[in-house]
C-alpha cells in the first residue's frame, strides 16, 4: 500500500435526512482513503450507505436536506464544508461521477456531443469547435465507432452499453483525478457489463485516475478493486485489500456476501447460501452490532455492545468490526470453507472447545 | 415528416366536412322555429312566408340544401347569407375576426407565460409560501366562471363602473390598426379573464412535471458534470414543457369557448358575440359559418402543436 497522501481521504462521515417517519441514518460514521491510481472497491446491499456517501463527496446530498458531519478532504480542502461555487468547480472536473441507469442519466432531448460539450466548456475556457472535437475525441476513446457521426445522435440512438460508454466519456471530459462509478454495469447485459469493466480498467491505466467502484456485486469488485470496503446499514464492516477479503475474509456479513454468489468452478448441487432477514431500517437501525439480528453467530450482548472497525493485529491492513473472538471467526469460516453451513459450522466450533465459548463477546 | 403534415391535414378537412354535416342537422332537426317565420316580422301571410322560404331555399330537400352549401363552401369559400340581415357570413365573421383574434392571442400568451413562469416558481421554490398562495390562487381561478370573474373586474376597475377606475370597461374594445394603445388597455381585463382558468391549470401542471422532471437521473448527471443551478434548472424546464405542450391544441377549443362569454360580458365586437347572438335567433347559416370557423381554428392549432411536438421531441420525430 502506498504510503503517500490519499487523494481523498473520509474521515467519520455521517449523512441524515430528516424525513416525516423520523431521521434517517443512511451513512453511519464512515472512513475510507482513496489513493490516486487505485480503485477502491465499495460494497453493500441496496440501502448500506454506499451510494449516498458517494453523492456526499460531490456535495449532490446537499439540496436534499441532508444533514452532513465528518470531514471529506481532498487535495487539502474540506468538501463538506466548502461553499457550493467552489464544490461546483471541482464536480466534474477533478472528481466525476457515472450511475447506476445509463438509460435515464442522459437528457433525452439533448444531442449526445451537446452533452458533452456542455461538460467540457462548463469547466474549460474553450470554444464550441474545440470542445465538439474534445467530444468527437472521447466517444472515439471510450470505444464508440464512428464517434464523429455519432456525435450528433441523441441518446435513445445508442444501446444500454453505448450510452454508458457516454456516460464514462462525459465523465472523463476534464481528466479527473478520482472516478466514481455507482454500479456502473447494474442495469447493463452480462456480455456488455465485462466490457464496461474492461473499458474502465484501461482507462484507469491510460489516464493514471483513482477510481471508486461502488457496487452490491462482488464479481465488479474482484475484477476492478485494489482494496474493498463492505458497508452495511451505514457502516463498514470490513476493509481491506482484495485479496484479503476474498480468501481471509473475516466478518460474518461479508461471509454471507460471498456464499451467496454462484460459482463457475463449484458443484451445481452446491447450494447458495442466502443471508437470512431482511435489510435493516436506517430510522431504527438495530441496537448494538447492526447485523446481529441477521448473523448466525451473533450472542445476546451483541445487541448491546456496538463494534468499532478494529485493525487485526496480523493484518494492519485489515479492519474489522466484528465482536466475535477473531479465531472463533477464523474457525467458524474455515469449517464453512469446507463446506459446512453456518449452523454445522457454528455446532462444530462450539463443541471444539471452552475457549471458543467462553471467549465470544470477551475482551 | 412532410407526409406526416400531409396527411395531418387532409384528416383535418375530413373532420371539417364532419363538423359541417353535424351543425347542419342539429340546427334543422331541433326544434328551434323556423326561420323564415321570425324573419317575415309580426303576423306574416302564409305567402310572405313561402316567398321567404324560396328565397332562402328552406324548401328544397335537407340533401339538396347540404349540397348546395357545401358546394358554395368549396368553390367560392361562400358560407351563406344571414336569415335576417342578408349580409354574406363570410364578411360578417371577417369583420369580426380581429377583435377573436386579438382576444385569444393575447389571452395565450398571458397564460403561457403566466402560468408556466408561476408554475416553475412553485415546483422550485416547493412548499414555500409563494408556491402555496400561487396554487391556492390557481385552485380559485379554475373555479371561477368566465362570466362571474369578468362583472368582478368590471364592478372593481373598469374606468365607468368601477370602484377603482383604472382599465376601460365593456364596450371600450377599438381595432388595433386605429388606437394600438387603447386596443391594448381595452383588453387587460378581457385577456386575463379568459387566461386565468388556462393560466392556473398551466401553473400546476407545470409545478408537478418539473417538480418530476427535477428529480430524473439526467438532471443529477447534470449537477454532477458541475453545470451552475441555472442551466440545470433550464434542462428540467426543457423536458418538463413536452408534455404541457400537447394541451395547448385542445386549450385552443375551450379559449374559443371562453372567448363566447368574455365577449359577451366585455361587449367586444367577435365571432363568439356574433355566434351567440345567431344562436339565440336561429340564423342557421351565421351559426353554421362561426362553427367551422372554429372548428378550423382547433384542427390548426392540433395540427401545428404536433408538429411542434415533433420539433421538440427527437423521440417523436423519427418514429
Amino acid at each position: 500500500m502506498s504510503a503517500a497522501e490519499p487523494l481523498l481521504r473520509v474521515e467519520d462521515l455521517r449523512v441524515e435526512f430528516p424525513s416525516e417517519d423520523g431521521v434517517v441514518h443512511a451513512v453511519d460514521g464512515v472512513s475510507y482513503d482513496v489513493y490516486d491510481g487505485r480503485t477502491l472497491g465499495i460494497v453493500g446491499e441496496s440501502g448500506s450507505g454506499k451510494t449516498v456517501s458517494s453523492l456526499t463527496t460531490l456535495g449532490l446530498t446537499r439540496r436534499q436536506g441532508a444533514r452532513i458531519s465528518g470531514r471529506i478532504m481532498f487535495e487539502g480542502r474540506d468538501l463538506v464544508a466548502l461553499p457550493e461555487d467552489q464544490l461546483r468547480g471541482i464536480r466534474g472536473n477533478d472528481i466525476a461521477m457515472i450511475f447506476q441507469d445509463p438509460l435515464s442519466s442522459l437528457h433525452p432531448l439533448y444531442r449526445v456531443g451537446k452533452q458533452l460539450i456542455e461538460a467540457v466548456r462548463v469547466h474549460r475556457d474553450v470554444s464550441k469547435a474545440q470542445a465538439r472535437e474534445r467530444a468527437v475525441e472521447l466517444l472515439g476513446l471510450v470505444g464508440i465507432p464512428d464517434p464523429a457521426t455519432r456525435v450528433d445522435q441523441y441518446p435513445h440512438e445508442f444501446s444500454g452499453g453505448m450510452r454508458q460508454r457516454v456516460m464514462i466519456a462525459m465523465a472523463l471530459a476534464n481528466e479527473p483525478k478520482l472516478l466514481i462509478a455507482d454500479e456502473p454495469t447494474t442495469a447493463l447485459d452480462v456480455t456488455v457489463q465485462a466490457q464496461i469493466l474492461a473499458l474502465l480498467e484501461r482507462l484507469q491505466r491510460e489516464l493514471g485516475m483513482a477510481i471508486v467502484v461502488i457496487t452490491h456485486d462482488l464479481g465488479v469488485v474482484a475484477e476492478m478493486a485494489d482494496d474493498i470496503a463492505v458497508m452495511y446499514a451505514g457502516r463498514i464492516v470490513e476493509k481491506t485489500s482484495a485479496d484479503l477479503l476474498f480468501s481471509k475474509p473475516e466478518h460474518p456479513y461479508t461471509w454471507g456476501l460471498l456464499q451467496s454468489i454462484p460459482t463457475l468452478t463449484g458443484s451445481r448441487e452446491e447450494p447458495l447460501i442466502p443471508i437470512s432477514g431482511t435489510p435493516p431500517s436506517l430510522i431504527n437501525p438495530p441496537s448494538g452490532c447492526h447485523f446481529h439480528p441477521r448473523c448466525p453467530y451473533a450472542e445476546p450482548e451483541h445487541a448491546i455492545v456496538d463494534p468499532q472497525l478494529e485493525q487485526l493485529a496480523d493484518q494492519p491492513s485489515h479492519g474489522v468490526a466484528c465482536l466475535l473472538e477473531v479465531d472463533v471467526r477464523r474457525r467458524l469460516w474455515s469449517e464453512m470453507r469446507s463446506g459446512s453451513t453456518p449452523q454445522e459450522a457454528l455446532a462444530e466450533v462450539k463443541d471444539d472447545g471452552p475457549d471458543a465459548a467462553d471467549g465470544g463477546a470477551g475482551s | 415528416m412532410s407526409g406526416y403534415i400531409v396527411r395531418r391535414l387532409l384528416w383535418g378537412l375530413l373532420l371539417l366536412v364532419i363538423v359541417c354535416a353535424l351543425t347542419f342537422i342539429i340546427f334543422r332537426v331541433i326544434p328551434t322555429g323556423n326561420p323564415a317565420l321570425r324573419r317575415a316580422g309580426r303576423d306574416p301571410q302564409p305567402k310572405e312566408i313561402k316567398e321567404i322560404e324560396r328565397v332562402l331555399g328552406l324548401g328544397k330537400p335537407l340533401p339538396v340544401q347540404f349540397w348546395e352549401y357545401i358546394k358554395g363552401i368549396v368553390l367560392h369559400f361562400n358560407l351563406g347569407y344571414s336569415y335576417y340581415s342578408d349580409a354574406p357570413v363570410k364578411s360578417l365573421i371577417s369583420e369580426r375576426l380581429p377583435a377573436t383574434f386579438s382576444l385569444m392571442v393575447g389571452a395565450a400568451a398571458m397564460w403561457l407565460i403566466g402560468g408556466l413562469s408561476v408554475g416553475i416558481v412553485s415546483a422550485l421554490k416547493q412548499r414555500s409560501i409563494f408556491d402555496r398562495g400561487a396554487m391556492g390562487t390557481a385552485l380559485a381561478l379554475i373555479s371561477a366562471p368566465e362570466f362571474w370573474l369578468g362583472l368582478v373586474l368590471l364592478f372593481l376597475f373598469s374606468s365607468d363602473i368601477g370602484k377603482f377606475k383604472i382599465f376601460p370597461g365593456a364596450g371600450s374594445y377599438v381595432g388595433i390598426t386605429s388606437d394600438p394603445w387603447k386596443w391594448f388597455t381595452s383588453l387587460l381585463m378581457p385577456w386575463f379573464v379568459l387566461a386565468s382558468g388556462s393560466a392556473a391549470i398551466y401553473a400546476r401542471l407545470m409545478r408537478g412535471s418539473l417538480i418530476e422532471t427535477m428529480s430524473e437521473d439526467y438532471i443529477r448527471t447534470a449537477r454532477a458534470k458541475g453545470l451552475p443551478e441555472r442551466s440545470v434548472v433550464r434542462q428540467g424546464v426543457r423536458a418538463a414543457i413536452n408534455p404541457i405542450v400537447t394541451l395547448f391544441g385542445l386549450e385552443v377549443g375551450v379559449l374559443l369557448g371562453g372567448a363566447i362569454i368574455v365577449e359577451d360580458v366585455f361587449n367586444i365586437p367577435g365571432i363568439g358575440r356574433l355566434s351567440y347572438q345567431a344562436i339565440v335567433s336561429s340564423d342557421f347559416s351565421v351559426v353554421q359559418g362561426t362553427v367551422l370557423v372554429a372548428a378550423m381554428f382547433i384542427i390548426v392549432a392540433n395540427i401545428v402543436v404536433d408538429i411542434v411536438y415533433a420539433y421538440l421531441d427527437p423521440r417523436v420525430r423519427y418514429s
